[in-house]
């Protein structure tokens, strides 16, 4: 192995100085937290309803099993958002003036379905269609519960991808025109493809979100593990079972955020 | 091979006119050079030959049809007349051969098998035969400017506009893309470069052409507008920059 240099030698003793602060400050909070948190007068009550280990253990492969439903929920939308939102995207480029009223649709589409509260789309298309008295199965509310998250994430999506469209250089555009390729053409092979991928980040963050956000359709029926987390509650008169639920979201979302933000921070160092 | 004139070309961005009324006449095998100051207007006359900008007045004539006509569609025209940039615009998501082979795949029909043999041989002939599969930022800037000219010759354009295409390179890597313009030369290529390259230009150009404030000054020879100025301004210019 090579030595060190001086300089080098000078930033490992750094470095592992920092990392010891940095370990004996945090341990310091925690042993506080934990000493601290059970000297408040309520905590054998909280403890009994919120960190209850009997309760945990009964309770958890049942809501493993429930989540299964979020995780389905999600993986038949995320495909369908991807392509609406696409589409939205795309027609918001348009500028052909014959086909002014799909871009005029798709402005007046992100602008809607983004200032609606996701939870009140829900209610409103959950209750609502099914409400018209459809036949079985359309009267599911796991179609329009779906529905209702397609419709608003599809808007998120179409803005984060317009963005990514609108940071493609305009030379490109030039260069692939010059070349006498069609706008379509253009916009397909050129300029899309660079888009996308310059968007994946924050694509991932927002699909991050709808995950959570499945945990809503709860409210309109659904039985998923937000759901499944209130039926334990009600039977064992204990709040531990939402513990669970949120560990085994979190489980999901930790390891996908910091996924999202290493590939954000590799996009930025591949840019520089 | 189709001649390209100018009829007194007019183009306005908002309320400034750039291009106050250009005449030139661009015969078949023919190299011109367009020589001015920074903002004179010749990167806006380029990119009006290839109908990348609408012009406001006057007429462009290809083959003797007026291809200026707004309600023209211009895609047919410009896979007529190549164009290469300053900072050379590659695809960056494509190798250098996909970059080539896009055009011609989706305008002309030709399948990868049927354009492989052609473009790996312009890729051979310009000294990038062993860089096809690499993406553009794996290339110098050099070999990027070839790739771009590349790219324009896989359309087979009976015209190519050039605008200052070594003007992003470092000067060693600057040859190199020269002698790409060289064997274009001979083998007999209709030719437009906006250039600030002057010892090529007197080189190689059948006519010069100099561009001040929206209007060509001068034109000639090489020999006279660069060695024998007439216009005071040409004069002032070529001091400049010479
Ligand atoms: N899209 C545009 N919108 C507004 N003004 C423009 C646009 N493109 C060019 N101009 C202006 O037109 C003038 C001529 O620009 P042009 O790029 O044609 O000059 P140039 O001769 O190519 O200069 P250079 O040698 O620096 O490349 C400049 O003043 C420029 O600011
Ligand atoms: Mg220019």
């Amino acid at each position: 192995m090579p030595s060190m240099t001086r300089r080098q030698a000078y930033e490992a003793r750094q470095r592992r100085r920092a990392t010891l602060i940095a370990a004996g400050s945090t341990a310091a909070v925690l042993i506080a937290l934990i000493v601290l948190i059970p000297l408040t007068p309520g905590w054998e009550a909280v403890k009994h309803s919120f960190f209850n280990a009997r309760v945990f253990e009964k309770t958890f492969p049942g809501l493993l099993n429930a989540f299964v439903m979020d995780v389905a929920i999600f993986a038949w939308c995320a495909p369908l958002i991807a392509i609406l939102g696409l589409l939205l995207a795309v027609a918001r480029d348009i500028r052909n003036p014959a086909l002014y009223p799909l871009k005029l649709f798709s402005i007046v589409y992100t602008d809607v379905f983004r200032g609606l509260p996701v939870i009140l789309v829900i209610y409103l298309i959950g209750f609502g269609i099914p409400g018209l008295g459809l036949p079985r199965p359309w009267n599911s509310p796991y179609i329009w519960g779906s529905l209702s998250l397609i419709l608003v994430y599809a808007a998120y999506v179409a803005e984060i991808l317009r963005s990514g469209i609108e940071s493609i250089h305009t030379s490109q555009r030039a260069a692939a025109l010059s070349l006498g390729l069609s706008s379509s053409d253009t916009m397909r092979f050129v300029i899309l493809p660079q888009a996308i991928r310059r968007v994946v980040p924050a694509n991932m963050n927002m699909f991050i979100a709808l995950q959570k956000d499945v945990a809503l359709l709860s409210f309109i029926g659904p039985v998923e593990i937000f759901r499944q987390a209130g039926v334990y509650k009600s039977l064992m008169a204990n709040f531990t079972p939402y513990v669970g639920a949120a560990l085994i979201f979190l489980a999901i979302t930790v390891p996908a955020t910091r996924f999202a933000d290493h590939l954000m921070n590799k996009q930025a160092k591949a840019r520089s | 091979m189709d001649r390209l004139e100018l009829r007194n070309v007019q183009k306005s961005f908002g309320q400034t006119q750039i291009l106050k009324g250009i005449d030139l006449t661009i015969e078949p095998g023919q190299m011109i050079c367009l020589i001015g100051a920074s903002g004179s207007g010749k990167s806006t006359l380029l990119r009006c030959m290839n109908l990348l900008e609408p012009i406001d007045d006057g007429a462009i004539l290809l083959d003797g049809a007026d291809i200026s006509e707004p309600d023209l569609d211009p895609q047919p025209i410009r896979q007529r007349i190549g164009m290469v940039f300053q900072s050379y615009n590659l695809f960056p998501h494509m190798t250098a051969k996909e970059n080539a082979m896009l055009a011609p795949r989706r305008t002309k029909g030709l399948s990868r098998a049927n354009l492989d043999a052609p473009v790996s041989e312009l890729f051979h002939r310009f000294g990038l035969g062993d860089r096809m599969d690499h993406y553009p930022d794996q290339l110098s800037g050099g070999q990027q400017q070839r790739v771009a000219i590349i790219r324009a010759l896989a359309m087979k354009p009976e015209i190519m506009l050039f605008d200052e295409i070594t003007s992003a390179l470092d000067p060693e890597l600057v040859g190199e893309v020269l002698d790409v313009l060289r064997a274009l030369r001979e083998e007999g290529m209709t030719m437009v470069l906006a250039t600030h390259e002057m010892g090529f230009a007197r080189e190689l150009a059948d006519k010069v052409c100099f561009l001040d404030q929206g209007r060509i000054c001068e034109e000639g020879s090489a020999a006279e507008v660069l060695d024998a100025p007439q216009q005071e301004r040409t004069k002032a210019f070529l001091s400049r920059v010479l």
